[in-house]
């Protein structure tokens, strides 16, 4: 492999490679826990921020300023009933909460929370494993998450949860395919799919000042990614498999008690881990935004990680304080018309460019190059079939649109008026009347 | 004849050229995690072949699945096992289970043939199948040497690369032709499931349905509802029209049907000549 970056393939895997297992287990807790703090929070974090954008409080009781109410809630659901309908299938509904939980767990264990770091005087990488194919344990993960949804759906054995469970499982199909394709131009670029190569890739600067994030760099990709991440974990405006106008809860309508606390950890998690992964891959992961030695060295990393992971994680509160659901076939529109093809074109650009670049053709070359690919843009443009003319001249029984008067329309002369005796009502009636309407 | 026959026992004679056998101890670990995963995955395919739910059945076989991504990234192959749990595990599986909800959960074994000779086809090609598993398998266990991956998965760009180059020179054709069968078959499935007889789209357009129901001319909107009135709102009362008259299409044909007596009650309680609420009954029988 040709050499690129600054840093080497593989560097942190040999980092990693002679961790005592003290340290193993210390990070293995530690991931844990960050992800069971950063659920309480967002969960806090996320009320308080829509409350916000609503002109309300938000929760502001327990705890200082309100913050320990996740807290609260948590403990509280742990002391429900747990309820298990007389149709639901005994076992799998008990073990699907349970399989939505722990592949979201298992995905952080990937991820770089930080560079190289002195632990008890042990020198080590902030991240619990560096893996050849370390991209693919998120998306292998959050294939397996999907079965939580779909049997936890089927196993309630009641039509609204098994709808949202039908929609879950289309759903997180069809966004995974975008989100590996949004994935692949990055792993073109970096020459692995190891988490902790593709953040070191993105460790120096180009034209001098701008941080060489991929994000910059490959913004199609980028922009994908985000889409599909919110696809993927079922939030808003993508929350169909659990939309309450429609499908009461969606696939945890029948669960309760802790059951019901481990799919929300689930979600809450499964957020957090592709923010994360959308640090990693596109933001720099634990990188500052300037190169240099700077506050950009051993810890700092840690602090630069939950920043941008906090952005991403704000981005998702945005989204659902702002937009309205989709419709369902709208949202399965969007993935396959529009992202899916627009990744395949995306990574057939980056492709080109990229062999050109690392076989350094000559500017006749390139130019002939780019001769060709207009060339074949234009033809597939002519191939392209007319759009259908409408025939304007039937009119249409339904779906016209709005009741416009035709344009050549002549106003008729207006009719010679009559007199007609206007009952004499009282005004402020009438004044009453136009205002309830307008309520 | 005879020369294609000694050729073809050539063919399948033809050992495969000797290779330097790459000392790859089992670890511990290794052995732990096969003796562990290999009952597992055994005891998935059981499940699947024994449980009485498809759904069950289908839940096993991610099970196997799953031990035997497991298993190849033990064995070295990371990028095959992470591979074998996001295709199979998480999408054809997913299918699967997609299809058995949509078919419902009751739907049990069926006993009656759809197909003619159905079974008969099935245990031939079974047993077909069986003999060559066990032929390849023999095969690999008695005269194909193993050769490791340790030199691949160090070499050249590791295992993906490794991978990633044989798929793009080596293989590239079998490759390309394989999925140009899965897109052929994706594409066939799709036409089948939106086309019908005729040629024409199987299911009609919101717009087009519209279209039938004002072309047909009956009533395009609504049924009228019960009447609603001050002195009743029985579904059994018709609405009226703006001259007085009976809607004769707001009554509801199963109640005009039923005899008179069977609906006493109900007019007896609208008409407030039923059971009364009796302020006795809360004190008890003796006063």
């Amino acid at each position: 492999m040709t050499k690129y970056f600054a840093a080497e393939i593989g560097d942190t895997a040999k980092v990693l490679a002679d961790d005592p297992i003290w340290l193993v287990l210390i990070k293995v807790v530690g991931i844990f826990a960050f992800l069971v703090v950063m659920t309480l929070f967002m969960i806090n974090w996320e009320r308080k921020v829509v409350a916000r954008m609503q002109h309300r409080p938000g929760p502001n009781r327990v705890g200082p300023n309100g913050w320990l109410q996740s807290l609260a809630d948590g403990l509280k659901l742990a002391f429900k009933e747990d309820i298990r309908p007389v149709l639901a299938d005994k076992w799998v509904f008990f073990l699907a909460p349970v399989i939505s939980c722990i592949p979201a767990f298992l995905a952080f264990s990937v991820i770089p929370l930080a560079g190289e770091v002195n632990m008890f005087g042990e020198q080590t990488a902030l991240q619990l494993v560096d893996l050849p194919v370390g991209v693919l344990v998120v998306l292998a993960c959050s294939s397996l998450g999907v079965y939580g949804i779909v049997l936890s759906g089927w196993a309630s054995g009641s039509p609204y949860p098994l709808l949202g469970a039908l929609r879950s499982a289309a759903q997180v199909i069809s966004y995974e395919i975008a989100m590996g394709l949004s994935i692949v131009a990055v792993i073109m670029f970096t020459g692995s799919m190891s988490t902790g190569d593709i953040v070191g890739a993105q460790a120096h600067t180009v034209l001098g000042f701008a941080p060489a994030w991929f994000g910059l760099l490959l913004f199609p990709s980028f922009a994908i990614y985000v889409v599909s991440m919110v696809g993927e974990t079922n939030r808003a405006p993508f929350d169909l498999p659990e939309a309450e106008s429609e499908l009461v809860g969606g696939f945890h309508t029948e669960y309760s008690s802790l059951k019901f606390a481990l799919f929300f950890l689930a979600e809450y998690v499964n957020m957090v881990t592709v923010s994360a992964l959308a640090t990693t891959l596109f933001l720099g992961g634990y990188h500052a935004p300037w190169s240099g030695e700077f506050m950009n060295t051993g810890w700092w990393g840690l602090l630069w990680f939950i920043i941008k992971t906090l952005a991403f994680l704000f981005l998702f509160i945005w989204l659902r304080g702002t937009l309205p659901r989709l419709r369902y076939d709208q949202f399965m529109k969007l993935g396959w018309k529009v992202l899916v093809p627009t990744s395949l074109v995306w990574i057939m650009a980056v492709a080109v460019i990229r062999t050109g670049a690392i076989q350094q053709l000559s500017t006749a070359q390139r130019l002939i190059a780019l001769g060709v690919v207009v060339g074949l843009v234009l033809l597939v443009s002519f191939l392209l079939p007319d759009k259908k003319v409408q025939d304007t001249k039937g009119v249409p029984l339904a779906g016209s649109g709005f009741p416009v008067p035709p344009l050549d329309l002549a106003v008729p002369k207006s009719a010679p008026k009559r007199k007609v005796k206007v009952a004499n009502l009282p005004k402020e009636t009438a004044a009453v009347t136009t205002g309830k309407e307008a309520e | 004849m005879s020369q294609l026959a000694v050729g073809w026992a050539q063919f399948l004679a033809q050992q495969p050229e000797p290779v330097q056998r790459v000392v790859d101890t089992v670890t511990t670990g290794e052995a732990i995690a096969f003796w562990v995963l290999g009952p597992l995955a055994l005891a998935g395919a059981l499940g699947m072949l024994f449980a009485r739910n498809a759904v069950h059945s289908a839940l096993w076989l991610v099970v196997t699945m799953l031990s035997l991504g497991v298993l190849y990234m033990i064995q070295q192959a990371p990028f095959l096992g992470f591979v074998q749990i996001i295709v199979y595990t998480g999408a054809i599986m997913m299918l699967f289970l997609f299809v058995l909800m949509m078919v419902g959960r009751d739907s049990s074994d069926s006993v009656v043939e759809v197909i003619r000779g159905q079974r008969l086809a099935a245990a031939l090609l079974g047993i077909g199948f069986a003999v060559l598993m066990v032929g390849s398998v023999a095969r690999a266990l008695t005269s194909v040497d193993s050769k490791g991956l340790a030199e691949a998965n160090t070499t050249n760009g590791g295992n993906v690369g490794n991978i990633g180059t044989k798929l793009f020179t080596d293989y590239l054709f079998p490759f390309e032709l394989t999925s140009a069968l899965l897109i052929v078959a994706a594409l066939g499935a799709m036409i089948l499931a939106f086309v019908g007889r005729d040629g024409k789209p199987a299911k009609k357009t919101q717009k087009e349905l519209v279209e039938e129901r004002f072309q047909s001319g009956k009533r395009v909107g609504s049924i009228p509802g019960p009447g609603v009135f001050a002195t009743a709102n029985s579904v059994a009362t018709p609405a009226l029209l703006p001259d007085g008259s009976v809607s004769e299409e707001s009554l509801f044909e199963v109640i005009e049907a039923t005899d008179k007596d069977t609906l006493s009650d109900d007019v007896a309680e609208v008409a407030g000549t039923g059971h009364q609420p009796d302020p006795h009954a809360l004190k008890g029988s003796e006063s």
